[in-house]
């Protein structure tokens, strides 16, 4: 509250006698508003003793305490004496209160050694591999539990999230696809019209869709938008304690919540990154026909003599794959989270970072067994 | 604290609340609710699970905007007032949430000293100094660099309320102070709330159906019924239980008589 019109503004009124400095407090001190410091009032004297006492009618908060907290410490650095007597007994009460808070107050020590950071970092690594392999232990255990009785599993929620991760997910897909299909046409076509090499486009455009960037781009977009979900969604369900529920229910959460969500991702990841291969084809074939007028047919016929089923099969193997990664990524960074709002936000945030490095790396090691395999 | 005066304080209501309709999405919750809380009062706002006591608190305080009536704090309209007009009254006043509603990612010092930062030109040192003052006067002494989720539920209120005393503000709002807390830490909190009137002069505006609570601390109250969707009943809840003759307001302060 602002101070009252009527009751001016905190002020203090010396009066000096000799070695001694009478301090009277008046207006009206409030926290919010400005006040007078200790050092103003002081100025140049150094008084032996200092009597400090309020005028009839001030009104007062904590802005007031702190000054003659001030005064206070003063008098006890310079070895003046301080009269508190004149103080009403609340104040003197609150003084001495907040005089006990400074004195007690110790700041708590959250600094460790380096040796100590290192080592609970290098435990972190070891609790954290652990946490993994426990996880997809237990996803393991809970889909033989299921194949065995399969009537325990819960479509409905594994069909809301296949609209959640999938038909939801169709216009960002789309919009993306289309433009890798667009950037992919005009960085090839660079190259391809200093040889006369147009039409091969085409090839260039097809065979990096259905090989790589159809499900790659699909994986990142659903890493970014549906594992950071399930990671946000699960880590607000642990602080919630609808885990423990769950646990106490003698119902495996991992069962119940993370294998509808896994299945969902696994179905509709293939099935989004054709919808992506085709969109990026046709985002291409616009910018061919566009940029190096070459006609649809042309387009689409040159691209068949060199896309065939197996380089599509190999796409989709791979987008399975990603779905489960991104899939396991943000249910497992979920049910890690801690049991509060900035948890639930760092749980996101790892399962987006797990997802693209795992992604990354078990698209290396399709690249090499790919290979390996002649596909 | 609310601004002390020595020899005497100023008079009127600290809160008037006039013909006040709440509701959400169109659908009425509360309606013509009207009663002042005068200063320095312990005021409690009863009744059951879902006659409103939530609603209209959250309205009181801006959460939520009245479709009709007026709240006045001080004497000054805070339905009434512009943007920078409630800012300047939201000093006036703190709330105590129902679960401490402390930012996690803050210490209790941190917590305490914000509204401070926001509100006021003090130095860090002299924020610190208060912060740790208003901490120690609810008991947490020592817990000062403890994070929330550091803390048992009795001592994030207890913080909890240390933040909304930060500003010493006129009047604070306790939503539900007792709820998922045992009967001696839900005394020791009433205890807390009576010391705080008693040595800042602060008004208390205590949402609650807690009969321990209501008995022992309650000034005033007044008891809000979902089927009348308003006030039922306005006084002393002793006089209350005694000399009512609405049945509804009888039953429900009897399960609290000894």
């Amino acid at each position: 509250m602002s101070a009252r019109p009527e009751i001016p503004p905190a002020t203090a009124r010396t009066e000096a006698s000799g070695n001694r400095l009478t301090v009277i407090l008046d207006g009206a001190w409030r926290i919010t508003e400005a006040r007078p410091t200790w050092p103003e009032i002081l100025g140049s004297t150094r008084p032996e003793r200092v009597q400090l006492r309020l005028a009839d009618g001030v009104r007062w908060d904590s802005s007031l305490l702190l000054f003659l907290f001030a005064a206070q410490q003063w008098c006890r650095e310079q070895g003046s004496y301080c009269d508190l007597d004149a103080l009403p007994a609340k104040v003197r009460e609150l003084l001495a209160e907040l005089d006990r808070s400074h004195e007690s107050s110790v700041p708590f020590d959250r600094t460790e050694s380096f040796l100590t950071s290192v080592g609970v970092a290098t435990e972190n690594v070891a609790v954290q591999a652990r946490g993994i392999f426990d996880f997809i232990g237990e996803c393991v255990l809970s889909t033989v539990r299921l194949v065995r009785s399969p009537r325990k599993f819960r479509w409905g929620d594994c069909l809301n999230e296949m609209q959640q991760c999938g038909a939801m997910a169709l216009p960002i897909v789309s919009l993306i696809s289309f433009l890798v299909g667009v950037t992919l046409a005009y960085t090839g076509a660079i190259v391809l019209r200093q040889f006369g090499g147009d039409i091969y486009i085409a090839d260039i455009i097809g065979l990096s869709m259905v090989r790589e960037m159809g499900a790659v781009m699909t994986a990142v977009v659903l890493a970014g938008r549906t594992g950071a979900a399930f990671a946000a969604h699960l880590g607000n369900m642990k602080a919630n304690e609808e885990i423990d529920a769950l646990e106490t229910l003698g119902i495996p959460p991992v069962q119940f919540l993370v294998l509808p969500r896994l299945l969902a991702l696994c179905v509709m990841m293939p099935l989004l990154t054709l919808y992506a291969n085709a969109l990026g084809i046709l985002g291409g074939g616009v910018v061919a026909y566009g940029l190096l007028s070459i006609p649809a047919a042309a387009y689409w016929i040159e691209m068949q003599t060199i896309v065939d089923a197996s380089d599509i099969a190999s796409g989709l193997i791979k987008a399975g794959a990603f779905g489960l990664i991104v899939g396991l990524a943000g249910c497992l960074r979920g049910l890690q989270a801690e049991r509060s709002a900035a948890g639930v936000g760092r749980a996101a945030t790892s399962a987006v970072v797990t997802a693209l490095l795992m992604l990354v790396i078990a698209d290396a090691l399709f690249a090499v067994a790919f290979n390996k395999l002649g596909i | 604290m609310s601004l002390m005066t020595q020899g005497g304080d100023g008079a009127g209501p600290a809160i008037e609340v006039a013909g006040l309709e709440c509701g959400y999405d169109g659908k009425v919750v509360l309606k013509d609710v009207s009663f002042t809380v005068a200063r320095q009062e312990i005021f409690f706002v009863i009744g059951g699970s879902g006659c409103g006591k939530s609603t209209l608190l959250r309205h009181l305080v801006g959460l939520h905007t009245p479709t009709r009536g007026t709240v006045q704090f001080l004497g000054r309209s805070f339905t009434d007032a512009d943007a920078a007009g409630r800012r300047e009254m939201l000093k006036t006043f703190g709330l105590l949430y129902q679960g401490g509603a402390l930012w996690t990612s803050l210490t209790l010092r941190q917590n305490v000293a914000l509204p401070l930062e926001e509100y006021t030109t003090l130095s860090r040192r002299e924020i610190e100094e208060i912060a740790t003052l208003k901490l120690a006067q609810v008991g947490l002494l020592g817990f000062e660099d403890y994070y929330p989720a550091e803390i048992s539920g009795g001592m994030k209120k207890r913080a909890g309320l240390a933040r909304a005393l930060a500003l010493d503000p006129d009047i604070v709002f306790f939503d539900e102070p007792s709820a998922g807390l045992d009967p001696i830490t839900s005394r020791k909190l009433d205890e807390l709330v009576k010391h705080i009137r008693d040595t800042f002069g602060t008004t208390c505006v205590v949402v609650s159906h807690e009969l321990a609570s209501i008995f022992e601390l309650a000034d005033r109250a007044i008891m809000l019924d979902r089927s009348e969707q308003g006030i039922i009943a306005e006084g002393r809840p002793r006089e209350l239980l005694e000399r009512s003759r609405d049945p509804r307001v009888r039953e429900f302060l009897s399960r609290g008589e000894k």
